[in-house]
């Protein structure tokens, strides 16, 4: 037994050192190939999963604690990064407007419907957009599978969202400068207060492990932000993959309002390599398979037994994940994330109808056979 | 089976997304913007999942 952890010591040790060097590989590749704001931003996005597989911080996961369990810790933890950024955020926005943009985008129907679908999808299949890619870089195979429809359904969002907006939506509504900051952090404080009030004994106190990962969170976002001159998310990226394969196959995107506007058209021309979101998606689903690939037994998981209607509930809910989000202007991250720590209102009315839909979600997912047997 | 299976299909569907991209559209690093938006000058034109099409 002595000799048998004496032998594999020194080989854990190299498979771990393999592991630091293909991550650096990758990043100094992107900087060298696409230039040096790329490679950093891929960084940016490794950090992110990292972080989100290590310290095991989420969205979809704490939601459900709140639901179930009446376990506000995780919740918290992403408000406690949510009012990080904002403190940076809102005076960057202020003082450089052009050089960086928040996640500033329209409430509207379609916008509040969207965020329901997607706070019920990302239940069933216990990941958001961040999740869903944290979850298929570590190897799990519901989130593996869901991952290339959430793509599908992004572009099927993004092919009709001028549509959708037409049935009806307000102007964008900001919070900007200090005013809007000291609102947010009091949003965002009254927010904590009530689920504090409403919390089961016990659970008031958040781990240290999620408040050392909601600062970091914090840190990478305002990285985002410097770096890309835009705030952190996700589905825009995923669409974007989805987009160009499309056309790849001889699909005609011309027709589409979306993908046939100049920024966006420009976009399909280039390299997924030069795009924001694309970058911090892969680097995400790197880091996740990383911290898997360096944890002891972390890739040793049995994969879960689900029965036949569960994966077909994760196809479904994967498009659902995709073209709801769209509509929705963003998913938790893009959206609740990010939304509120820039000062868009959206971003709270996302909160909102996302936790509405989370609560139907939360209960369609053991219908769905996604409650794994033993 | 287990996660050693399921976690390289991740990898390997990215390395594939990546390869078919640079066939088709390779970047170009001289044409790459500057390290920083902040303090750059340069209006940020990124594609982003809150921003209607422009």
């Amino acid at each position: 037994m002595a000799e048998a952890l004496a032998i594999s010591a020194p080989s854990r040790l190299g498979q771990r050192g393999f592991l630091v060097l293909a991550g650096l590989a990758a990043i100094f590749a992107v900087a060298l190939f696409a230039g040096a704001r790329f490679g950093v931003l891929l960084a940016i996005g490794l950090g992110f999963g990292i972080t989100l597989e290590g310290l095991r911080f989420g969205f979809a996961g704490p939601w459900r604690a709140m639901i179930l369990r009446r376990d506000p810790s995780g919740i918290l933890a992403q408000l406690l990064a949510i009012a990080l950024v904002s403190i940076v955020a809102f005076p960057l926005l202020a003082s450089h407007p052009g050089e960086i943009f928040g996640a500033q985008a329209p409430i509207g129907w379609a916008m509040v419907g969207g965020a329901f679908v997607f706070g019920a999808a990302m239940q069933v299949v216990l990941g958001c957009g961040s999740g869903t890619l944290v979850n298929a870089g570590s190897g799990n195979p519901v989130g593996l599978l869901a991952l290339p429809f959430f793509a599908l359904g992004s572009l099927a969002g993004s092919y009709s969202l001028v549509w959708w907006t037409d049935l009806g939506a307000l102007p964008i509504l900001t919070l900007t400068g200090n005013s809007g900051l000291i609102v947010t952090l009091g949003l965002l404080a009254a927010v904590a207060v009530l689920l504090l009030a409403l919390a089961a004994p016990g659970t008031r106190r958040v781990p240290g492990r999620l408040v050392i990962a909601a600062v970091i969170v914090a840190a990478l976002a305002i990285g985002n932000l410097v770096v890309a001159g835009q705030p952190w998310g996700v589905v825009y990226g995923l669409g974007l993959w989805a987009a160009k394969g499309a056309v790849a196959l001889g699909v005609d995107l011309s027709g589409s309002a979306f993908w046939s506007a100049p920024g966006n058209a420009a976009r399909l021309g280039e390299s997924v390599l030069t795009d924001v979101t694309s970058l911090t998606n892969i680097g995400i689903i790197g880091g996740a398979f990383l911290v898997a690939a360096w944890r002891n037994g972390g890739l040793s998981q049995p994969l879960p037994k689900l029965p036949g209607k569960a994966w077909i509930a994760t196809i479904i809910a994967g498009l659902a994940l995709g073209y709801s989000s769209r509509l929705a202007f963003g998913c938790n991250v893009g959206a609740f994330f990010s939304g509120i720590s820039t000062g868009s209102l959206h971003g709270w009315v996302w909160f909102a109808a996302g936790f509405a839909g989370s609560v139907l979600g939360v209960r369609l997912r053991p219908m769905l056979g996604l409650e794994a047997r033993a | 089976m287990t996660r050693r299976i399921t976690a390289p299909i991740a990898l390997l569907l990215v390395g594939l997304l990546l390869i078919f991209d640079h066939a088709t559209t390779p970047p170009n690093p001289y044409k790459a913007p500057p390290i920083f938006a902040l303090g750059s000058g340069v209006e940020a034109v990124g594609g982003f999942c809150g921003a209607m099409p422009k």
